[in-house]
């Protein structure tokens, strides 16, 4: 008789799905983005994220091998995938130490500090990015470069080749009582800004090579739609029924139906009763984070919900802080704040939202 | 669109590669280790001691209570010893020691070829006469089937249904059985309705077996209320509740009986036994075992005398290869790795899995990422990940709570983990220490 044979529970087989397979399909799927963010913003795109990736793998390294000691676990690339996220997260002229100290927050304070892969609550990239976008407002607000071809270098600041994104032109022009038709004129054409023709971080441009990304995720069976489609649609929902019942939405409104929907009007600072200007749902569809966000940062599996009800209640909560932040916020852009809040209610939500039981009496 | 069950399973590759072998009778060992507990229930007890003679088929054992089976001398000899023996289990058990002379049978048996249709017992006597014969899940439970065909009192059966899906992979047995014992397996099945009193009875059967499904669609026509359900191809709807689901669409309670839904479920395998000891007045002591592998010379589909030492079977199929890593009492998905080839092949074997040593170990363990694949291949709707970690800290009122005994044991969840955890291996300790808890409550 053999002596070597092994004896263990059942199954005895296994499907060869594995950690490695799932997180290298996400970075292929971010492939198409980093593509069209390089043909517009050239080797900037490069630098970011090349340094972004690094730094994240070596932090992760240094982390595990001599702080915490523990296996290095960083071949199972999700250290990739974070890096990835941040860069994507950045505009491609910042300079790279503010990108190392991103990666360190990333990886340092939002992954490692809670035992690494599958503890951290929060999003790794988004409390990166955060972190960033608090620490240094000028680099990450107003200082995104135009897309100026696939030759441009790898330059900080830039100036007079550098400005808000279209959320930013429209919310400060807003601030400062413009009307949307005064507006439209400084912003690109939405095919433009659905292409990825605009300012902005270097991965959430793309919004076409995004949904390429999300097909192919879906296809690959790495994500189910419950998180994407809910963000999405709840997004474009909310920011619908507020548009409708704006100046903007108004007048477009009775123009192409003659329905009289009354607007809203507020009373400004200084005492004056203003209506209340609003871009339309389109506009707020393609420009921003919103695709980046609902595809790759609110799906990311460790910090989303495990039971499709609790998804879609994750995905909606996403949708409509971010479409508040957008149109009352201090902030342009809510993305990621709304996903770092809802990532908060996730434990909860594991807890409560079970998923239907076979053979539940009631 | 093909019915299946709503929640959860897997598709691990098939293998099925005995599927276009024909059932070959096995020589009948020189001895055989007839364990005692074959069956779910109170072991039987002998009626036989050491040196006594017996013939084929002759009663060796009577079930001790209800839920408990007879066992029949599968070979005719004399009993060398009753005595402990290590069986599928992994432990040793009592068992009867039986040396083969001959092949007497006892003289009651019907031996003949003829198939005999037409049978006028009262349900009943149909009942009783499954008891004597010691039938019993023929699928891997060994659930007596006496005991399922007595629905108790308030319930009332409605359906019939047999479970031809055989969706493990690898085994073929009752494949086989569909494909070459058609006809008696309908008259099993018409004596089973009779038995229970329904009108209706569906063979379900997945369609990756199209020739069954062809030829026992065929020979349904000629038997009232019977009809083949075919099935879309997916792992576990072998389960009991699953396949319930699957084809009538109804769901076993949580801590219920296929009963409380109108529903009795036998195996195509456990329904010829039934035919053959109505109408050929055979117990049960042989069964079709699938011998298979991939690294095996001839995957096999053996009719074996119960008692045979699994390596006989091992050796018709071209030995037990160099780089053997496991041998399996069933199939891959929920069978059972056995310290030895040497236990004997009992009620419920329906096949043995021989898996490469490169096939049979497990990979390296990684921390959970909270993919929520377990939760969606989970066919009980529950969160095998929660259920690991539960059980790791001891929390078992939690664990009832998260209905830890509704799980199956099917291992859709270990099976799809991209971090390899070992899911069931911890639901299972943990179902341990719940079960005993509820146990002791009931108290």
């Amino acid at each position: 008789m053999n002596k070597q044979i092994i004896i263990s529970p059942s199954p005895h087989v296994h499907s060869g799905q594995s950690v490695e397979k799932l997180m290298y399909g996400v970075i292929i799927a971010l492939l198409p983005a980093l593509l069209v963010s390089i043909f517009f913003y050239g080797k900037g795109a490069i630098a970011v994220t090349l340094i972004s990736v690094a730094s994240c793998i070596i932090f992760e390294f240094l982390i595990q091998k001599y702080i915490l000691k523990t296996q290095v676990r960083i071949h199972d690339g999700s250290a990739i995938v974070t890096g990835m996220l941040l860069a994507f997260n950045l505009p491609s002229n910042l300079p790279w130490w503010i990108i190392v100290i991103g990666a360190l927050v990333s990886i340092g304070i939002a992954k490692m500090t809670f035992g690494g892969i599958g503890n951290n609550p929060f999003n790794p990239a988004l409390v990166g990015r955060v972190f960033l976008l608090v620490s240094f407002p000028a680099h990450m607000t107003t200082n995104f470069p135009y897309p100026q071809g696939i030759s441009t270098p790898y330059i900080s600041h830039i100036d007079g080749f550098s400005g808000a994104t279209p959320l930013g032109i429209i919310k400060e022009g807003f601030k400062n009582g413009k009307s949307i038709t005064e507006l439209i004129g400084d912003v690109p054409s939405y095919t433009d800004m659905f292409i990825g023709k605009l300012n902005g971080s270097l991965g959430e441009i793309a919004g076409a090579a995004l949904l390429l990304g999300l097909i192919y995720m879906l296809i690959r069976r790495i994500i189910t739609w419950h998180i994407p489609v809910s963000v999405v649609g709840s997004f474009f929902l909310f920011i619908s029924v507020l548009w409708i019942f704006s100046i903007d939405g108004h007048n477009i409104i009775m123009a192409k139906t003659s329905l009289n929907i009354p607007y809203i009007s507020y009373t400004n600072n200084e005492g004056a009763l203003v209506p209340f200007h609003m871009a339309d749902p389109v506009f707020h569809m393609v420009s921003g984070g919103l695709f980046l966000g609902a595809f790759f940062m609110a799906t990311d599996y460790v910090t989303s919900p495990m039971v499709p009800k609790a998804m879609i209640i994750f995905g909606v909560g996403i949708g409509i802080i971010t479409g508040l932040i957008r149109i009352f916020g201090a902030y342009p852009e809510g993305i990621s704040f709304a996903i770092l809040i809802m990532n908060g209610f996730v434990p909860l939500m594991n807890r409560y939202i079970k998923p239907k039981r076979f053979g539940q009496t009631n | 669109m093909l019915k299946t069950f709503t929640l959860g399973g897997v598709h691990p590759p098939e293998n099925k590669l005995s599927a276009k072998e024909i059932i070959k009778e096995l020589d009948i060992p020189e001895n055989v280790t007839v364990p005692l507990a074959m069956h779910l229930g109170v072991p039987a007890k002998p009626v036989v001691e050491k040196g006594y003679p017996v013939k084929t088929g002759q009663l060796i054992a009577k079930g001790d209570g209800f839920v408990s089976a007879n066992i029949h001398s599968p070979v005719s000899g004399k009993v060398l010893k009753i005595d402990k023996a290590l069986d599928v289990s992994g432990y040793k058990k009592d068992a009867i020691f039986i040396n083969t002379e001959g092949d007497e049978w006892i003289e009651t048996i019907d031996r003949s070829a003829e198939i005999i249709k037409d049978f006028n017992l009262s349900p009943e006597e149909i009942v009783n006469k499954i008891n004597d014969a010691g039938i019993v899940g023929l699928g891997g439970a060994t659930f007596p089937s006496h005991v399922k065909l007595s629905v108790p009192r308030g319930k009332k059966a409605e359906y019939l249904l047999i479970n031809g899906v055989e969706c493990e992979p690898y085994l073929t047995s009752d494949h086989a059985v569909m494909l070459e014992r058609s006809e008696e397996l309908m008259v099993g099945i018409s004596i089973l309705k009779k038995a229970l009193k329904v009108n209706k009875a569906f063979i379900g059967i997945e369609v990756n077996k199209p020739d069954a499904i062809e030829k026992l669609s065929n020979i349904a026509q000629e038997f009232k209320g019977i009809s083949v359900q075919p099935l879309e191809v997916k792992y576990p709807q072998g389960g009991e509740k699953q396949l319930i689901k699957a084809v009538l669409s109804r769901e076993v309670p949580s801590g219920g009986l296929p009963i409380d839904v109108g529903v009795v479920v036998f195996n195509v395998g456990t329904s010829l036994a039934v035919y053959e000891a109505i109408q050929k007045n055979k117990p049960l002591f042989e069964r079709v075992v699938t011998v298979t592998g991939k690294s095996l010379q001839k995957p096999s589909n053996f009719k074996v005398r119960i008692g045979t030492p699994l390596i006989k079977l091992i050796e018709a199929a071209g030995g037990l290869p160099e780089d053997t890593g496991k041998i399996i009492n069933g199939g891959p998905m929920m069978g059972k790795a056995l310290s030895s080839a040497e236990v004997p092949v009992i009620k419920g074997s329906s096949g043995i899995l021989i898996l490469k040593r490169e096939e049979s170990a497990r990979k390296e363990v990684g921390p959970c990422i909270r993919c929520t694949m377990c939760v969606k291949v989970c066919p009980m709707g529950l969160e095998p990940y929660l259920l690991m970690t539960m059980s790791e800290k001891a929390l078992y009122e939690s664990l009832e709570k998260e209905k830890i005994m509704d799980c199956i044991e099917c291992g859709s969840c270990s099976y799809i983990c991209p971090a390899n955890r070992p899911m069931l291996d911890y639901i299972r300790l943990g179902k341990n220490q719940v079960g005993k808890i509820i146990r002791e409550r009931k108290k």
